[in-house]
């Protein structure tokens, strides 16, 4: 049995202790935010927080993650998760938007952790999040205007 | 076949689900039986297209599907420009499949692509919207007792200013269901738009920044299977044999069952699915399948450069121009790999089969029609029978519009294989992506150009060997598309093709034959302008003379953009690209470096000319998206066949993307136009790989000579 929080909620699971954090969230839990895209951790549609750091949930085996708390792109919350989402709305960055829950997630964090990023820190933070409509102009755009209203 | 219901993983402390689309069985069918396409019970239909209801929603039913490039935001926009209506109170859904109803009026059938959504549907949806009005308009003037001339419609308020009445479209939306509707209402004059032509904001944006947007994927039935199959690594292997013993010991598998196109695995979740697909032990039976490696095909294609090939396009005397005296011959070969599309979102559907014995399929559905068709087969039931419930889907780029639905007959056929008994969902993995085919063909240019003593291009000849994506065999158009309708005033030209049968599944790729005319055309022009000591810019414009004015439209307007001719940073060149596709005008800039050996690419401005804009902001997205696509395939990718003929890509470590930081920053000017509109999804793709390489070559004195660039031995 593996129990944690998702999104403030104590979870118990009893299945496979190797089944990545991926499949318990969107299969067991059934949150579908949090997206599959490749299974090895190559292009972070798969990103949620754990512990508040960003992590790749489909190479993340759920006995990892034992008395941890994981947060989805249906529970993040918080002044950087709202500027982050208003300006992603703002900027009408989405177009296929199967990636973007990842890409959220990952500038969420980014903002938690360096509250005015340069453009090589979004870079280092955001090159793991792959978008296969290359919405990167407006990704970079809309973390710098998140920046820029948490400095209000 | 019996699956029995294994004991679920145990779960508990979750009182809310959220986001979750649980689809109880039987669910479509009622909601279609209550008219409810929009998925909003008792909701007034109008037409086809439009609903309104009684809150004052307008729902606009799109026949084409979203998967990032518009059509929900842009059709809407089109109804609710003559419906008068405010934004604000405007949504968008999946129309179902009709090939009748929602037909494409391009193609005859409902279906995506070839960047025509918004193109096909300029008047059509304007219309459903007028009539609508109209509706509104004759219930308001019934109501009130009042002339319907004098009713106006703005912003969502329906008002007759001389009696002072006013309403909303809500309050009238039954009534106005009921009124006659015109049959040719009138449609405004463009100069009369508020909202074609304005930065709308997208429909979907709210949904998809929040994780609330539903895909194929994302939708889960009461009591569902998922199943995966295990493919092949060689093109045309079938099962030979199978030991399944240690798949069917995998806690949560429930069956496996040998298919035609592979070997299926049932379990009770996609963990045990994954788990139990790569616990298969398949011996597969190589005798029709392709073993020939990526080296030996395209050694074999380049021995066909000695046919003639079918001739496209004849202009002049090739020969005698070339046979003339005092001149400078170039000739080139470029060699193009094949291209998975790899969309963000891998293929999957989910199938189920109701209480009526009627089906219904959630997918992405790209042609619906083809789809349905391909399942009432596949399934044994009446075409009347199935269901398809179009999804968001994370991305097609091509991938999934498929004539006869090979995809979904696998999915159909998985589903029919399980006895149909409960719900299943049919997932590809990335692997499954990449190796599964349909890709962008290889083909080989060969390109040989003439330049008088002036360096004027006095004679081009080009021969292009690959397979026929319309599996015409002879001549297929959309091998050629973009080289023998090239703009450029070349007195002897000559373009030849010389299809070729394999037993690779090859697919238009964004852009189709764009994708590899368009670099063919635009690298080998832009040397033999350098070889003639012409300017890039200058002598395009010569070439294209005055028969070509919207081509030299957006040429002049993107060297206006990136101040052609003034100072680049020093390790810099720039990269000039000019290509039609799909009736849209695109010229491209790119500002390149060199950075360990391999191209950089700072900035790139693009100008479009796609008649009226109807939405700038999708426009520019779709312009910012064609470019990092388009860039991402020239720079890293390549599905190829080792020896022995096994595909060697498998996921996106070696089949690369794009990332963030290779983007480079992309300025985009939009032309305006009253033109007819045309699409964006495809045309801005072609001129970014030729600007890079046009870039590249400036920087190294090397063309481009191979793709990826990251295969090539750069200078
Ligand atoms: S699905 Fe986890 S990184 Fe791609
Ligand atoms: S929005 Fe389509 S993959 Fe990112």
């Amino acid at each position: 049995m593996v129990t944690f929080t998702l999104n403030g909620k104590d979870i118990a699971f009893d299945g496979d202790p190797d089944t990545p954090l991926l499949w318990v969230i969107r299969d067991e839990a059934g949150l579908t935010g949090t997206k599959y895209g490749c299974g090895i951790a190559q292009c972070g549609a798969c990103t949620v927080h754990l512990d508040g750091m960003p992590r790749r949930s489909c190479v993340t085996p759920v006995s990892t993650v034992e008395g941890s708390d994981v947060v989805t792109i249906e529970g993040v919350s918080g002044a950087e998760a709202a500027a982050v989402q208003a300006a992603w709305i703002g900027l009408d960055v989405p177009q296929c938007g199967y990636c973007q829950s990842g890409q959220i997630m990952s500038a969420v964090a980014l903002l938690q952790l360096v509250p005015k990023p340069s453009d090589a820190d979004i870079d280092n933070a955001m090159a793991g999040n792959i978008c296969r409509c290359a919405t990167y102009v407006r990704i970079r755009r809309a973390i710098h205007d998140a920046a820029a209203t948490l400095e209000g | 076949m019996t699956m029995q219901t294994s004991r679920r993983a145990f779960l508990s402390g979750l009182g809310l689900v959220i986001g979750v689309a649980l689809a109880p069985r039987g669910f479509a069918a009622d909601a279609l039986e209550r008219g409810d396409l929009a998925g909003a019970p008792g909701v007034p239909a109008f037409n086809a297209f439009v609903r309104v209801a009684t809150d004052g929603t307008v729902t606009v039913l799109s026949k084409h599907i979203e998967f990032g490039q518009g059509p929900y935001t842009g059709l809407a926009t089109l109804v609710a420009e003559e419906l008068d209506a405010d934004w604000a109170q405007v949504r968008a859904a999946a129309a179902p499949a009709d090939d009748k109803i929602y037909a494409n009026l391009l193609f005859g059938i409902q279906g995506t692509g070839g960047s025509t959504a918004i193109a096909n549907s300029y008047e059509q949806m304007r219309k459903a919207g007028a009539t609508a009005r109209a509706m509104l308009v004759a219930a308001a003037a019934e109501t009130w007792g009042v002339p319907a001339s004098e009713i106006t419609v703005v912003k969502g308020r329906i008002a007759h200013a001389a009696s002072g009445k006013e309403s909303g479209f809500g309050e009238l939306a039954d009534l106005a269901a009921t009124m006659p509707a015109p049959e040719n209402p009138v449609l405004k004059d463009p100069a009369d738009f508020v909202l074609i032509g304005t930065d709308l904001p997208k429909l979907d944006t709210v949904a998809k920044s929040t994780g609330r947007a539903v895909f194929t994927i994302d939708v889960q039935a009461e009591d569902m299977l998922v199943a995966m199959v295990a493919h092949p690594a060689h093109f045309g292997a079938t099962v030979k044999s199978v030991d399944d013993a240690a798949a069917r010991a995998v806690p949560g598998v429930l069956d496996v069952k040998t298919l035609p196109q592979g070997v299926a695995v049932y379990a009770e979740n996609t963990w045990a699915a994954l788990k139990g697909r790569a616990a298969l032990a398949v011996d597969w039976d190589l005798s029709k399948a392709e073993t020939r490696s990526s080296q030996q095909i395209e050694a074999d294609y380049r021995a066909l450069f000695a046919e003639a090939g079918h001739e496209a396009k004849k202009a002049g005397d090739v020969d005698a121009a070339f046979a003339g005296a005092g001149l400078t011959v170039i000739e080139r070969e470029i060699v193009f790999p094949y291209l998975a599309h790899a969309p963000m979102e891998p293929l999957d559907a989910v199938l189920m089969k109701n209480a009526d014995g009627s089906i219904d399929c959630f997918n992405g559905a790209q042609f619906p029609g083809q789809d349905r068709a391909a399942i009432a087969e596949v399934c044994g039931v009446d075409l009347s029978q199935v269901r398809i419930n179009t999804q968001f889907a994370g991305g097609s780029f091509g991938r999934r519009a498929q004539f006869g639905s090979p995809y979904i007959r696998e999915a159909a056929a998985v589903f029919a294989a399980s006895g149909m008994a409960r719900p299943v969902k049919h997932l590809w993995t990335r692997e499954d992506d990449i190796r599964g085919g349909f890709y962008r063909p290889t083909y080989l240019h060969n390109l040989k150009g003439a330049l008088d003593k002036d360096g004027n291009i006095v004679a081009w000849r080009q021969h292009i060997v690959g397979q026929s994506l319309m599996k015409k065999g002879e001549f297929d158009e959309s091998t050629v598309e973009g080289a023998a309708d090239l703009p450029y005033g070349i007195p002897n030209l000559r373009v030849t093709a010389t299809a070729t049968d394999l037993p690779i599944p090859v697919l238009w790729w964004r852009s189709v034959g764009h994708t590899h005319t368009g670099f063919a055309v635009e690298s080998f022009v832009d040397e033999l302008l350098q070889a003639g000591g012409k300017d890039p810019v200058e002598g395009r414009l010569a070439l294209l003379g005055d028969k070509n004015p919207r081509h030299a439209g957006v040429l002049t307007r993107v060297a206006e953009l990136a101040d052609w001719g003034g100072p680049i940073p020093d390790g810099r060149q720039r990269g000039v690209a000019l290509h039609k596709s799909f009736n849209t005008y695109v010229a491209e800039i790119a500002e390149v470096s060199i950075e360990g050996g391999k191209p950089r690419v700072h900035k790139v401005w693009v100008a479009v000319d796609c008649g009226q804009p109807v939405n700038p902001n999708v426009i520019r997205a779709q312009m910012e998206g064609g470019v990092g696509y388009g860039l991402g395939a020239i720079l890293f990718d390549q599905v190829s066949l080792g020896d022995g003929g096994k595909i060697v890509q498998s996921n996106f470590h070696d089949y690369r993307s794009l990332r963030i930081h290779e983007m480079p920053e992309v300025e985009v000017a939009v032309i305006p136009s009253r033109e007819a509109p045309t699409g964006v999804g495809e045309p801005g793709v072609p001129p970014i790989g030729p600007a890079v390489g046009n870039a590249w070559r400036r920087l190294t004195g090397q063309p481009v000579r191979r793709l990826p660039l990251s295969s090539a031995e750069l200078a």
